[in-house]
């Protein structure tokens, strides 16, 4: 590459005839050599859990492909037709249903390609849906939505609530009995809102439920208006990923001031541009092999019908669950107005607060940390204790509402009693978080110490050597630099300790309360710790041999170490 | 060259072996594998025969002369149809009391199950079992029995008749399996938790639709693998099973090192 | 570029400049690259180019057979097998098509491209304080051109002309949306008692059929026995206006039980026919179709959120989410035999709403 550039430049082009003239025509017109220049060898990390995300975005882009050839054969019309009597499945020959079902029949049946086209679809909405929140997961447990990329998780939060609406939208476009359900439910929690629900209820049907008016709305909805929010916030993401740079996960020669990685233009080009095929390859497949949202099994959609199994599509499932597990008794009637408790809470309070702690998350942690410095480098999961375990409890509170969303087919298929299910379930939904919460933190705190450990004394390697006095030891292999930099790299938060909320004088101070809520926080946050293992401490274990005990001092309490809470490594 | 195909039949063999013989045990299986739907042939039974039967085989339970006791119901009137249901599908007799009895293996064959039935159905005038004709799916509309299926029977066996959940342990179970016999009999009679469905509510002719409507669910799948047919729940856990996990089983490829 | 070359080091940490150990370790840099087969051995890297070609072409085939697919089988007058075949063959096709353009692309990226990694600065997001006393002394000149400081009246006139101008839009949108906004429907259904309707349909013109859903078919209390449910819609309904909103409140299950079990008060015991009860389909927790009926234990089930009623007691709510009793339908018979409802439900059917008990 020197050689050419140095040596041959002047009489020799740097690049085929074709690519230079492009690029000159390009530039001359809207800079495209400055383009070229600030990205095509810009540095992206390399690692598995990077491409999460991109599952994501591929799952997008075939979504609006697939979406596009439904859109050329489905009507979005709830007027009433009957099926040809010709035409396939027989179950449904003459039967009377909404052009929208029947539409969604024949291009299952008589359009080629058409089925795969609705099968595909579903299924890389179930993936867009899942691989967000495996991806958001990563952001989580790893640290990555601290500064400066809290606004970029926001956008993140954002998309993630709009695939849901898109979810819902699109499940009930094909007026079937099982999406009709969905959206009778929907009616029922937006009718128990105070005040205004029963109005709103009349806003989303154009009147009484049905109505012949949600369909073609939320058509328009799912085509138009929700996949471009989506779309203009999937590019705001990706600005500012590139504008941001990519976090990269520690290791040696990782900083906050560096990116180590490969440059987009070819590595990431072939990797990222050959994963979007491999992620369309894969839906297709699914696609091929595996039904998925079977309507004519359920038939057109009629208010009086309802099939045991009723479920929303998984990413709904979570409100399902909720639904479920809460009794009756919480609805009340004050003054004549009817306050339906029983709805609210599982349908609008529980997911509220389920929301608001994810996105309000990286806000809370930098306001317990105080820490104002620029991160870039991810955190192991095991060095942020607190968070690991309360992205875990949140978790289980997630897979409790899950399996309760479930319960009907857990009753069935483990020949358990339903009301049984429920109760447990409602009993775990409490209880579980707390239990989830502890377990993960003494995980964490055990693999941070098994990190010091074999930081001081290196791996084991199963070799047992006896000593000229008779002495029994095992060999231990020191870890290299590069090898333990991971282990002891990182930074170690202190809870805060902020001045008291009153002088001496008994005076309160300004922000005094705030304060106080802080340093308890930070407490909570900070207070169980592990220190890495600092070079004093492993010269002592090396002078005392390698198959000696931990020296004193390995784990810390507040006090034991002199505070120096708050700066970035 | 030469070395090297020889390396590559070696490795492929016994995967070729595997898939042939996997090939052939299907073909053979499905070539001899009895069809459950000709099993059917419709004779009356020997009242006499099932009487003996009954005396030594239900009447601990529902007393002599099927009377009734504290454990069971009398079974005067309730007609050869449930008794013909009870015995075919192996819930009766019951091995253990539970939730619900369930389905298994039949105790009695065919005859005994008819001489059993013939006796019961001289104790009262009941629902007698269904002819030939009655439950043959060919002579209904599965267009009409889509429509009777999903108002009066897909709420408990859900939309295809895989099966659902009731409460306090007891489900209504999946109808893949079951004989035209024997879901109009259930129709009829209203074994168990289910109600039952009379001739005014259901006439035999609707219900032979219903018939007609579950046989031809149970043909191939347009879209491929039925994935238990239970509907989101299945296909949210396949998506995570088999798409994400195919996905990030490729990511860890495409992020790792080649060596 | 920092240096590949260094080798591994077990010391404990480079010493400071005093020859004292630093309070941390300290980021010991890249790690030394290493070389993959591809790179030294050209045997290896021809295999890698040999296996991506394959690739390839293995997805020029598939794609190939996608279209193939889609011409060789057609569904004009499909039998399920052809859907299924159809179905099958460009899904595959186009699978195997895109899949072997992926893999093929990340096989030549991991085999064949350069695989050493580069490092590259970050310069933190904020330009720094002298960039920001920029921004704010142009944000302050424009400020000032703009002569917006101290002319309060001019800025509530912004401010108030940007916030009304959306609602001349907003409104004639969201006031369209509802239709004619009358909640007031919730609260009736087609059950209730007409004048001088069609006698087919309501007894003496005026008390409305019972009619087994779907058939339409009217029932006679006689044609219901003890363990029966039927699913019961107004007689005549499909064929009337708005059918669907309407079936959607009217959907009624009969049950017949023995007259002993029923415990009826004093004001509904007149509701009953010889055991014969009608109560809404609609659950009262958020709407689903309550239909599982449970005939030993006379409870009934609704699949969605698992509320269980009670059919012998009022059809008060025994397990899950739901607060009130299903609506009960009065009933009673003509001369003929068949059932009719004698009024409209006394309460609003189905989910409870703020404005329901007014």
């Amino acid at each position: 590459m020197t050689d050419t550039t140095t040596s041959a430049a002047i009489t020799e082009p740097i690049v085929p005839k074709p690519v230079s003239g492009t690029v000159d025509y390009l530039d001359q017109r809207v800079g495209a050599a400055s383009m070229i220049k600030g990205l095509s060898r810009k540095l992206f990390p390399d690692h598995w859990s990077f491409l999460l995300g991109e599952i994501a975005l591929y799952s997008f882009i075939v979504l609006l492909l697939s979406g596009f050839f439904l859109t050329m054969f489905f009507v979005p019309s709830m007027t009433e037709v009957h099926y040809p009597e010709d035409a396939l499945p027989v179950t449904m020959q003459g039967v009377e249903m909404s052009e929208a079902f029947a539409s969604t029949l024949n291009m299952s049946f008589h359009v080629r390609g058409g089925l795969l086209m609705r099968q595909i679809h579903h299924w890389a909405a179930l993936m867009f849906v899942g691989s967000m929140v495996v991806h958001m997961l990563r952001i989580f447990f790893t640290g990555a939505f601290r500064k400066p990329r809290e606004l970029n998780y926001l956008v993140g939060f954002s998309m993630l609530i709009l695939s849901l609406l898109a979810g819902l939208t699109g499940y009930s476009l094909p007026d079937d009995v099982l999406s009709g359900n969905g959206l009778r439910i929907t009616d029922g929690v937006v009718k128990s809102l105070p005040i205004i629900g029963s109005y709103m209820s009349y806003m989303v049907f154009g009147g009484e439920f049905p109505g012949t008016d949600v369909i073609p709305r939320m058509f328009t909805l799912h085509i138009l208006l929700i996949p471009a929010l989506i779309l203009g916030l999937v590019a705001l993401h990706l600005f500012l990923v590139f504008w941001q740079k990519h976090t990269q996960y520690p290791g040696p020669g990782r900083t906050d001031k560096n990116v180590v990685g490969y440059p987009l233009f070819p590595v990431y080009m072939a990797k990222a541009g050959g994963f979007f095929f491999i992620v369309f390859g894969v839906l297709a497949l699914m696609g091929a092999f595996m039904s998925i949202n079977s309507v004519w099994n359920y038939g057109p959609f009629d208010p009086a019908l309802v099939s045991a199994g009723a479920q929303p599509d998984w990413y709904m499932l979570f409100l399902e669950g909720s639904l479920r597990l809460m009794p009756g008794q919480p609805e009340f009637v004050i003054l004549g107005w009817t306050l339906s408790l029983n709805v609210l809470i599982p349908a609008v309070v529980i997911p509220g607060l389920l929301f608001t702690f994810l996105g309000a998350y990286p806000f809370i942690e930098a306001a317990v940390t105080k820490d104002t410095g620029e991160h870039h480098v991810l955190d192991r999961p095991r060095n942020a204790a607190t968070r690991t375990s309360l992205g875990a409890a949140f978790l289980s509170v997630f897979i409790v509402l899950l399996v309760a969303g479930a319960n009907d087919l857990v009753a069935t298929h483990f020949g358990l009693s339903l009301n049984a299910i429920t109760w447990v379930l409602r009993v775990l939904f409490f209880v579980l978080p707390v239990v989830v919460f502890v377990i993960t933190k003494r995980i964490c705190l055990a693999l941070q110490r098994k990190d010091r450990e074999v930081v001081l004394h290196g791996h084991e390697t199963g070799t047992v050597r006896r000593t000229a006095d008779g002495r029994f030891y095992e060999v231990h292999q020191p870890l290299d630099e590069f090898e333990r930099w991971v282990r002891v790299g990182h930074h170690v938060y202190r809870p805060l300790q902020l001045a008291p909320a009153e002088d001496a004088n008994g005076v309160r101070r300004p922000g005094g309360r705030l304060d106080g809520i802080r340093t308890t926080l930070s407490r909570f946050f900070y207070e169980d710790r592990v220190e890495p293992v600092t070079p004093a401490e492993l010269a002592t274990a090396h002078s005392h041999g390698e198959h000696d005990q931990l020296p004193a001092g390995e784990s810390s309490r507040v006090g034991e170490l002199t505070s120096t809470s708050g700066t970035s490594h | 060259m030469s070395a090297r195909g020889r390396g590559r039949r070696s490795r492929f063999a016994p995967m070729l072996l595997l898939a042939f013989a996997l090939v052939l045990v299907g073909g053979i299986y499905t070539a001899v594998a009895p069809n459950a739907a000709q099993a059917d042939t419709q004779t009356t039974g020997d009242a006499a025969h099932g009487e003996k039967l009954f005396i030594t085989n239900c009447a601990t339970c529902h007393g002599t002369g099927a009377v009734g006791s504290d454990l069971a119901p009398s079974l005067i009137g309730v007609g050869a149809a449930s008794v013909h249901f009870q015995v075919t599908t192996g819930r009766m007799p019951m091995q253990a009391s539970g939730a619900q009895a369930p389905a298994k293996p039949p105790q009695f064959d065919e005859s005994e199950a008819l001489d059993l039935a013939a006796y019961v159905a001289t104790l009262g005038p009941g629902p007698e079992i269904p002819t030939e004709d009655q439950v043959d799916p060919a002579q209904g509309s599965p267009a009409n029995g889509m429509l009777l299926f999903r108002t009066n029977c897909a709420m408990c066996h859900n939309a295809v008749g895989a099966g659902g959940a009731l409460t306090e342990g007891k489900y209504a179970p999946s109808l893949m399996e079951s004989t035209p016999t024997v879901i109009y009999e259930a129709m009829l009679t209203g074994p168990q938790s289910m109600p039952g469905f009379n001739d005014a509510t259901l006439t035999p002719d609707e219900k032979r639709d219903v018939i007609a409507f579950l046989m031809e669910q149970r043909g191939t799948q347009p879209g491929g693998f039925a994935l238990g047919s239970i509907g989101p729940v299945s296909e949210g856990i396949w998506v995570f099973i088999v798409g994400l996990g195919s996905l990030i089983g490729i990511a860890v490829w495409v992020g790792s090192r080649s060596s | 570029m920092s240096s590949h070359e260094q080798q591994p080091s077990t010391e404990v940490a480079r010493s400071g400049t005093d020859g004292r150990l630093p309070e941390r370790f300290e980021n010991p840099g890249l790690a030394p690259h290493r070389h993959r087969l591809a790179d030294s051995d050209p045997k290896v890297s021809k295999r890698s180019e040999r296996q991506v070609v394959v690739i390839f072409l293995i997805s020029v085939l598939a794609s190939i057979a996608g279209v193939v697919g889609y011409f060789v089988i057609p569904l004009d007058e499909p039998s399920i097998l052809d859907v299924r075949l159809s179905t099958l063959v460009i899904g595959a096709g186009l699978g195997l098509g895109m899949l072997g353009i992926g893999v093929a692309a990340v096989q030549w990226a991991r085999a064949l491209m350069d695989d050493a990694e580069k490092v590259e600065d970050r310069h933190p997001m904020s330009a720094g304080p002298s960039v920001q006393q920029q921004a704010f002394e142009m944000l302050r000149d424009g400020g000032s051109e703009a002569n917006i400081a101290r002319r309060p009246v001019l800025k509530g006139a912004v401010g108030g002309a940007l916030a009304l101008a959306p609602l001349a839009f907003l409104v004639p949108l969201i006031g369209n949306l509802g239709a004619d906004w009358d909640i007031s429907k919730f609260a009736r259904t087609a059950w209730r008692p007409v004048r001088g309707g069609d006698p087919e349909r309501y007894y003496q013109g005026q008390y409305r059929y019972l009619a087994v859903d779907p058939q339409d078919r009217r029932i006679k209390a006689s044609e219901i026995t003890n363990n029966n449910i039927v699913h019961v819609i107004p007689h005549g309904l499909p064929e009337e206006e708005h059918y669907l909103e309407e079936k959607a409140k009217a959907v009624v299950l009969l049950v017949r039980v023995d007259p002993g079990l029923l415990k009826e008060s004093a004001e509904r015991a007149d509701w009953s026919y010889e055991g014969i009860v009608a109560y809404s389909k609609i659950c009262t927790h958020v709407g689903c179709p309550v239909a599982l009926y449970e005939q030993q234990t006379h409870h009934l089930l609704c699949p969605c959120h698992q509320s269980t009623f009670d059919i012998t007691d009022a059809a008060k709510v025994v397990f899950g989410p739901a607060k009130r009793a299903l609506p009960q339908l009065p009933i009673a018979v003509d001369e003929e035999g068949y059932l009719y409802a004698k009024a409209d439900f006394d309460e609003p059917v189905g989910p409870s709403y703020w404005q329901r008990e007014r």
